[in-house]
């Protein structure tokens, strides 16, 4: 399917033409939209006037739950959960590498026992990491014993630490009830379909009740227990977030139908996420040739229902064993061998103290960004411009172009900045040499951003992306991202104006798949 | 004759392990292997042999043709 069909799909589903879709959008003022004028919104401020406080409370040092969060805080997978009760044809369990980061991929199994030991040695090492998510590599609750009996552990031992899962969500309704007494605040299902008819071309089979079903009635199965499930946890105030893979001529469309269904019954946050799919990695999917979505249809449908809830644009798509902050993976740094060894003191005061540290900093950021808004509220145009950045994390611009690993994707308008996705590229830089070949790939990832604001670049990429349309800037190294953003917006603008600058509009972005992640 | 696991197939993801009615089936060198004395085909429990239906990878249990045919008593 191209852009047009996927415009063309969204203005179907929404009845009404693009234009006044995006325009909805753009006057939305509620959760999921960066804060506009200085006001606060969910999940992207520091004191937001729309967010229930006691939700906001779960979300923000939550980095899956909240974009602004995850800048800042870290989380960790522990890869006890191998068992699945369903097949996805995008998924392989043959197929396992240690150098890719993608769902359902990890380099070793743990027992509970390692596994708490684990947590308490990375929450030592890396304060501010704050959430222990269940995430397979198969189903946490396919593998319930293992699954609580790690809860039941670190619950004892550091009961700071957030405890969450992620499932597919047959198994969910008869687990609701433990995972409520286990204090878990935040369960995420992954929805890919409400109609059976669609579902049957993701899911060949389930097992359930003994028995394997196939084709639509292993579909409808899945998809009663999907919605029962999301409704339960919801009746007992557990926050839901639910993803969904985007698979181009299969469900793109569908997903429409998906976020209206799940925002019905209470789903907090929406993460839409392209179907991930090479040959290699042996999938159905992968051999058959499906591909995946373009950057702009992706964007496309996540902007198309940003109107009904709250959108997650920052997901990494990581490892079932992934540790760090998302788009970082130190997974490798805490092998059971090494974790064996670690002399761990855990340190709950010293963890507080440093994730206060952190909450302040994350404060600054958003007070940057709305003291820069003064100025541009004022301002009438309808110019939207994406800008890429390359970034370590806190909410600044520190990484050097040839050393990142993904970038930041935020979107520019009178309204401010707002974080619309990240695009991960191989890495372009190894030992101080620039790698000639590897940089049209770097470009054709951030194809459709009109600047990329690095803290370091080097002559030869700078003239590259300046060739490319893509304009380099040193200038805001080590500054706040999104305060950056805003004032690079407003230069923009007034070269616009002055008609220094001609404003185009930027093609499509690739969005790459099975990027490596060691160095 | 009974169920076995072809070991270069099997992904160690030990779901088959607690859907065996008879616990014929235990993790051993990075895999998991079936008991053939102890398998029952899932005769007289389920219609399907449960370590077939749950496996992730096909053609991974398989019946074991050295081992004589269950008879249920």
């Amino acid at each position: 399917m191209d852009i047009q069909a996927s415009v063309a799909s969204v203005e179907s589903s929404q009845g009404k033409p693009l234009d006044q879709v995006l325009q909805q959008i753009a006057e939305h003022k509620g959760c999921g939209t960066s804060s506009e004028g200085g006001k606060a919104s969910c999940g992207s401020s520091t004191a937001p006037e729309d967010m229930d406080p006691a939700i906001w409370e779960k979300v923000k040092n939550h980095p899956c739950y909240s974009e602004e969060a995850h800048h800042h805080f870290a989380r960790m997978h522990v890869a006890v959960a191998p068992a699945c009760n369903i097949q996805c044809n995008y998924c392989n369990r043959k197929y396992d590498c240690a150098n890719e980061s993608r769902p359902g991929v990890v380099s070793e199994k743990l027992t509970p026992e390692q596994a708490s030991r684990k947590v308490l040695a990375v929450a030592s090492t890396i304060p501010q990491m704050t959430v222990l998510g269940i995430a397979g590599p198969g189903d946490p609750l396919a593998n319930p014993e293992k699954t609580f009996k790690t809860f039941e552990l670190v619950a004892q031992t550091a009961p700071d630490i957030k405890l969450c899962v992620s499932t597919n969500g047959l198994a969910l309704p008869e687990h609701v009830e433990r995972l409520s007494q286990f204090n878990i605040d935040h369960v995420t299902i992954t929805i890919n379909m409400v109609d059976p008819e669609v579902g049957q071309h993701i899911y060949p089979w389930i097992f359930w009740k003994n028995k394997r079903w196939k084709g639509i009635d292993a579909a409808r199965i899945l998809h009663e227990h999907q919605m029962r499930g999301l409704e339960m946890l919801t009746e007992r105030g557990i926050l839901c977030k639910v993803n969904s893979v985007m698979i181009p001529g299969i469900n793109d469309k569908h997903l429409v139908e998906v976020n209206k269904a799940v925002k019905s019954r209470g789903a907090f946050l929406h993460n839409i996420m392209p179907l991930i799919s090479a040959p290699e990695h042996g999938t159905v999917f992968g051999l058959n040739g499906q591909r995946g979505p373009t950057a702009q249809e992706l964007k496309a449908l996540q902007d198309s229902c940003e109107g009904e809830m709250n959108m997650m644009r920052h997901c990494r798509q990581c490892r079932a064993d992934a540790v760090g902050l998302l788009g970082e993976d130190r997974s490798s740094e805490f092998s059971t061998e090494k974790v064996m060894e670690m002399d761990i003191q855990y340190d709950a005061e010293g963890r507080k103290a440093y994730q206060e540290k952190v909450e302040e900093e994350r404060q600054a950021t958003v007070l940057a960004k709305q003291a820069e808004m003064a100025g541009l509220e004022a301002e009438f145009s309808d110019l939207k411009v994406l800008i890429a950045v390359a970034t370590k994390g806190h909410g600044r611009v520190n990484e050097h172009f040839g050393h990142a690993q993904e970038f930041q994707i935020y979107e520019l308008s009178t309204q401010g900045s707002k974080f619309v996705g990240h695009r991960r590229v191989d890495l372009y830089c190894q030992g101080g040499y620039g790698e000639e070949d590897t940089l049209p790939t770097v470009i054709r990832a951030i194809n459709d951003c009109v600047a990329v604001f690095v803290a370091k670049i080097g002559g030869c990429p700078k003239d590259s992306l300046k060739a490319a349309g893509i304009d380099p800037v040193d200038k805001y190294a080590h500054e706040f991202i999104e305060q950056s953003a805003v004032k690079y917006f407003k230069e923009y603008l007034a070269k616009v104006k002055s008609g220094e600058v001609v404003h185009e509009v930027r093609g499509d972005a690739d969005i790459r798949q099975g990027a490596y992640i060691a160095a | 004759m009974a169920y076995k696991i072809i070991s270069s197939q099997c992904t160690a993801c030990s779901a088959c392990e607690p859907e065996c009615p008879n616990n014929a089936i235990r993790e051993k060198d990075g895999t998991f292997i079936i008991k053939p004395e102890k398998c029952s085909e899932c005769i007289g429990y389920f219609d399907e042999p449960q370590c077939v239906a749950v496996c992730p990878v096909d053609d991974t249990c398989v019946i074991d043709n050295s081992y004589p045919r269950y008879v249920a008593a």
